[in-house]
């Protein structure tokens, strides 16, 4: 082995940077730079496009290149279109079976009933105001004229009957319902006792009432008793002309109007004649919805005619609560004779919409300020109807129900508060929650995930929805919740601003975030595994806990458990806890307190405890370094010097060959980056008072030297070679860089002999090496690595000694010669080599190296 | 009440044109036999035509009334003099439902000053100390179908203060516009006259919106003649303020006896109008008048 003592040249590195500098340069709006935008001329289009423009033809528009991949996936995937037809079949065959009538499944009439009398004849104004008592005297002079107005009502009813001349007026609301139960009853009278003008008398004058809204509140349970009579007259006349029918046998349930005898549909088309007779709209309307069944007397189509007619009609009603009552009927009736003619029901719904802005006419208000009722209690009146009307348009709906309700929520978004969205959700929840319908739901369910993430972006409302979660429980099909889940992750990472500490979202997100990771296991491919660590990262990245340090580190501890066979998601908490680490020492100056020393030894001792858990090893060994650097920092010494010795310690598992991107690599140049990286370091760790001098560097460089490289490979050599400027550096009085309160070797020996001594017994041993190893190259077909190599040791010895060293000066000159023995070189390099010794020459405490330059000789290839 | 005379005929809603034959059953129900001299039917027709009062005055020097104008009078025999057992007995007959010569039979129709009128007359003459027993019924006649295609002639209106006629003062009118439609002024007696009607605007709330349907009804002869329109019926299309640019349906059958395809005669005249009303909340009214036509096909 060639012995060369090593003399480390002696560095001034600021004045080194000064000189070095580079000049800024500012680049011109012109000028090419690979950083600037992509900027495409588009000339050519733009004159095609702008025939006949006066202004200049050529304009430049920056534009980002197409991404091939997007334009790939433009349009539907096949596969997604042939679900959808399937699916689209299945509706179709569905909706054929459904039957014509109202079944057990829709909520009658009668139930509502009671609920309505109950709700609005128990209002107190009512009660006390209107009919209280049978005390005349007592009736207060602001409710006289109303009270006068109902009696005058009640009593021309009265006069329909003979002898039943009852005062009607200060009515309780038990008098009141007793009142029509007896007109009911009075009805039946007349009609079995023949009389049935007198009958269709009273209905008429009984649904003349529903046009009166004084008395407002008492306004729906009015209607529900009315109706009842109206019903009553309904089934009365229905039977009458069935009987009539009934000879000599009863006709069949299913009969069609083909079935029906002349005399019996002559008396039907009386009725109606009659009733098209009458002369107050409301009446007429409500009088025929009652025999609306008749019309199956008549002929076949005539429901289907009369449904559409009657609603038409109820346009001509200006007050809106009379209308929405009506219109209320007119579904009630329409349901129990065609439950599948949903036009009607739609369009009486709409025509309900159009009509709302009635409410603020004058009309209405006046009416409202004139009985005192108040706005809201006003609208609280029409909620029965409009329940009962969505109820039919809502019935048997259910196929269908998805579809509106995934158009309903983004109205509800887009025009109204997390309050009434989360009313939405609470119906689809109610909805789809029987027989697990949402299962056939999930792409709508989906998509209404989506409309709701497309109006919320705040998610501490979001969240704070009450029905959100158990939303999102709906979708228990795993495959579809974790795309779920990504949907809100993606939008939460697009979107969310700030970093934030709500415990709501954090606990939400927690759980969104491990329902995805949850759902990775060994058959998930690659990809899927990086999308999730993606949004999980996202989210880890967006949690801070502001100065509440300890918070923060708790938040990793449980991250870390929970998310804990996600690669990247364990990688990124390092990086977090390492962050926290660093922005712990800013709060603090650099100087810790007892309190906050113990805390980055604590982050120090989560990184350390979790980087082992990491398969890969290259990441292994940067977190390693990373997290020694940031110990380091923080003054924790002994921390840094284990994060150290562990990378050291795990650099003889580094494999040959490693995976990148699914292609098999040779680990070698990976490994070289890091330990250079790695060397650089080390410049600044202080050795260990227990081991012995450059305890580390020699336990790197012998972990080098065991090292199984690749045979035909210099990369050991080129590592002893990056070793040389470090051992240099270590040498200088004061070095290159520091650590704010952190004592390097340079403090520690202060430049001790022994120490410089120790030094350069190393390099030495390291140029030995490499000179043996130049040897071995001296094959014709290695020559150009002998070659190579001999040049970067010359640079080395160029830059990091000294070389006025007669023996290290004669080195240089040798591997110079060596280097360009073979005409292997680069010849530029060579000459800018050449150059640049010639231009440090200049510097008088280098002008050893001008006489140097002349033993350097230029080979023109051979 | 030893005998009662009923008439049943076959069709439940006794509508009949003419060449038709009128098929029924006499009924006649006693606890013994009866003794009669003959059973017979006898048909009818008449228009009945009345003066007005505000045109009485004119005529009152010529005529109190004027005379009814018979259509149809013909006579058919059910049963010879004889004797009808106990019980029930129904004796069917058939009518036909001809005229003689070159006579018009018009259309049943129930009005004020013109009334066109079908009977049918079952008389059983009995002997002495018995007295004859009679049951009459309307029938109605409704005239032949039109032949050629009825062209509906729908009419689009407007109504605002400048289209009004006959007003007084315009500038202290409220603004107003009311857009509609009637789908045809030529109507199918048996088919409702339908359209729409949209208040765009209006100044002041209406109160209601009402169809007039009206007769215009003619009398006269050489002397001269009354003419009289009369309401036959007014149905309510809108109660309130109704809500503005909602069309509001236009619907209303036309009444059975009280209409009848129009009519013009030598002596008379059938004629129909419906006026589109609309009332205002301080219950001015507006009318706008559409003359129809009615038909049969």
């Amino acid at each position: 082995m060639v012995s060369v003592p090593w003399h480390s040249r002696v560095r001034h590195y600021e004045a080194e940077l000064r000189s070095c500098r580079a000049a800024v340069a500012s680049v011109d709006f012109g000028d090419y730079h690979p950083l600037k935008p992509i900027t495409v001329l588009d000339s050519r289009s733009r004159r095609g496009g702008r025939k006949g423009s006066t202004s200049s033809s050529s304009s430049s528009s920056s534009s980002v290149a197409p991404d091939p991949l997007s334009s790939l996936l433009e349009g539907t995937d096949p596969l997604s279109l042939f679900a959808a037809a399937a699916e689209a079949a299945e509706l179709g065959r569905r909706r054929r079976e459904r039957e014509e009538e109202v079944g057990l499944d829709f909520e009658p009439w009668a139930a509502k009933r009671g609920e309505i009398l109950a709700r609005f004849t128990t209002t107190e104004k009512l009660s006390i105001n209107l009919f209280m008592g049978s005390d005349k005297s007592k009736a207060s002079s602001p409710s006289s004229a109303v009270s006068e107005k109902v009696r005058t009502r009640l009593e021309e009813l009265d006069d329909l009957e003979e002898g039943s001349q009852r005062e009607m007026m200060n009515l309780s609301q038990q008098d009141y319902v007793n009142r029509i139960e007896d007109l009911n009853q009075s009805l039946k009278e007349a009609w079995s006792s023949d009389q049935k003008v007198k009958a269709l008398k009273i209905v008429i004058q009984c649904s003349k009432l529903l046009s009166d809204t004084s008395v407002i509140q008492f306004y729906p349970s009015k209607f529900v008793l009315i109706t009842d009579i109206l019903d009553t007259f309904g089934q009365l006349v229905y039977d009458r002309i069935w009987s009539m029918c009934s000879d000599p046998h009863s006709l069949p349930d299913t009969f069609s109007a083909e079935d029906v005898n002349d005399t019996a549909k002559e008396t039907c088309l009386n009725w109606f004649f009659k009733i098209a007779s009458i002369r107050e709209l409301i009446p007429r309307l409500y009088v025929e919805a009652a025999i609306l069944k008749c019309n199956r007397f008549l002929n076949n189509s005539g429901i289907q005619e009369t449904v559409p007619r009657l609603t038409a009609m109820v346009r001509g009603i200006g007050d809106p609560l009379v209308a929405v009552y009506a219109r209320a009927y007119l579904c009630r009736v329409g349901m129990e004779v065609t439950p599948h003619l949903k036009d009607s029901l739609n369009k009486n719904f709409f025509d309900l919409l159009a009509s709302f802005r009635q409410i603020h006419g004058d009309a209405v208000q006046n009416q409202l300020v004139l009985q005192r009722v108040e706005v809201p209690v006003y609208l609280t009146l029409y909620s029965p109807a409009i329940h009962w009307i969505l109820q039919c348009v809502a019935y048997r709906a259910s196929d269908d129900y998805i579809t509106c309700a995934e158009i309903w929520v983004e109205f509800t978004c887009r025009h109204f508060t997390k309050r009434e969205v989360n009313t939405v959700l609470a119906d689809i929840i109610k909805h789809m929650t029987p027989d697990r319908a949402f299962e056939d739901a999930y792409t709508e369910l989906h998509s209404v995930m989506m409309k709701i993430l497309t109006y919320f972006h705040n998610f501490s409302v979001l969240f704070s929805m009450e029905k959100f979660l158990p939303f999102l429980d709906m979708f228990q099909k795993d495959s579809v919740r974790v795309e779920v889940c990504k949907s809100i992750m993606e939008v939460f990472i697009k979107h969310q601003q700030e970093s934030t500490r709500d415990p709501v979202i954090l606990n939400a997100l927690l759980h969104v975030c491990k329902t995805m990771h949850d759902s990775v296991n060994a058959l998930t491919v690659e990809d899927e595994k990086r999308s999730v660590s993606l949004l999980i990262n996202g989210f880890i990245r967006m949690v801070s806990f502001g100065r509440d340090f300890e918070q923060q580190l708790s938040f990793c501890v449980e991250a870390r458990a929970t998310f804990c066979n996600l690669e990247p998601v364990i990688i990124q908490l390092i990086h977090t806890v390492n962050q926290l680490a660093i922005e712990t020492r800013r709060v603090m100056g650099g100087s810790h307190s007892r309190k906050t020393a113990a805390f980055v030894r604590a982050c120090a001792a989560y990184c350390f405890i979790t980087i082992p858990s990491i398969s890969n090893i290259f990441s292994r060994l940067h977190l390693y370094l990373l997290s020694g650097k940031v110990a380091l920092a923080n003054q924790c010494l002994s921390q840094a010097d284990a994060f150290m010795k562990a990378a050291v310690s795990v650099l003889p598992e580094v494999p040959r060959t490693i995976v990148v991107e699914g292609k098999q690599r040779s680990s070698e140049s990976f490994l070289l980056e890091f330990i250079s990286s790695f060397l650089s370091t080390l410049l600044v760790v202080p050795d260990h008072p227990e081991q012995g001098v450059l305890y580390l560097v020699r336990g790197l460089l012998n972990m080098v030297q065991d090292y199984t490289w690749e045979d035909s490979s210099d990369a050991k050599v080129r590592v002893y070679i990056s070793a040389l400027p470090l051992l240099a550096a270590m040498s200088q009085e004061s070095y290159l860089y520091t650590i704010l309160n952190v004592d390097s070797n340079e403090t520690l020996y202060g430049g001790d002999p022994k120490f410089v001594a120790e030094i350069s017994r190393l390099c030495e041993t390291l140029i030995g090496q490499v000179l043996d190893h130049l040897k071995t190259l001296g094959r014709e077909e290695v020559m150009h690595r002998q070659g190579s190599l001999a040049f970067s040791l010359f640079s080395c010895l160029l830059a990091h000694a000294d070389l006025r060293n007669n023996k290290l000066n004669q080195l240089a000159v040798n591997l110079w010669n060596l280097s360009h023995k073979n005409g292997q070189c680069d010849t530029r390099i060579s000459v800018r080599t050449l150059e640049h010794i010639k231009s440090q020459a200049q510097h008088s405490e280098l002008s050893h190296l001008s006489d140097m330059l002349l033993r350097l000789s230029l080979q023109s290839r051979a | 009440m030893s005998a009662v005379l009923d008439l049943k005929l076959k069709r439940a809603n006794k509508v009949y044109h003419e060449g038709e034959v009128l098929a029924g059953v006499v009924v006649i129900t006693g606890k013994e036999a009866i003794q009669h001299q003959g059973i017979s039917l006898t048909m009818e027709g008449f228009v009945n035509l009345q003066l007005s009062s505000k045109s009485v005055g004119v005529f009152e020097a010529f005529y109190n009334s004027v005379k009814p104008i018979q259509l149809i009078n013909s006579n058919i025999e059910v049963a010879k003099p004889g004797k009808v057992p106990g019980g029930k007995t129904e004796i069917p007959f058939e009518f036909p439902l001809q005229v003689k010569g070159n006579k018009v039979l018009y259309e049943t129709y129930h009005g004020v000053f013109v009334n066109i009128q079908y009977t049918l007359r079952c008389d059983m003459r009995r002997p002495l100390l018995a007295k004859d027993l009679s049951k009459t019924c309307e029938f109605m006649l409704h005239c032949q179908p039109q032949k050629s295609k009825v062209q509906p002639s729908p009419v689009d209106f407007i109504i605002t203060p400048e289209t009004l006629q006959n007003v007084r003062e315009r500038s202290v009118l409220p603004k107003f516009l009311i857009r509609g439609h009637l789908d045809a002024t030529n109507c199918v007696i048996t088919q409702p006259l339908t359209g729409e009607l949209v208040v765009e605007s209006s100044e002041v709330a209406i109160k209601s919106i009402e169809l007039q349907l009206v007769r215009v009804e003619t009398c006269g002869c050489a002397e001269g003649y009354a003419r009289d329109a009369t309401e036959i019926q007014n149905i309510q299309i809108a109660e309130g303020d109704v809500s503005h640019g909602l069309p509001i349906p236009i619907y209303m059958v036309f009444p059975r006896l009280f209409t009848c395809a129009t009519l013009e005669t030598t002596n008379f005249k059938v004629e129909f109008e419906v006026n589109v009303v609309i009332v205002f909340h301080d219950d001015h009214l507006i009318t706008e008048n559409f003359p129809l036509k009615l038909c049969r096909v």
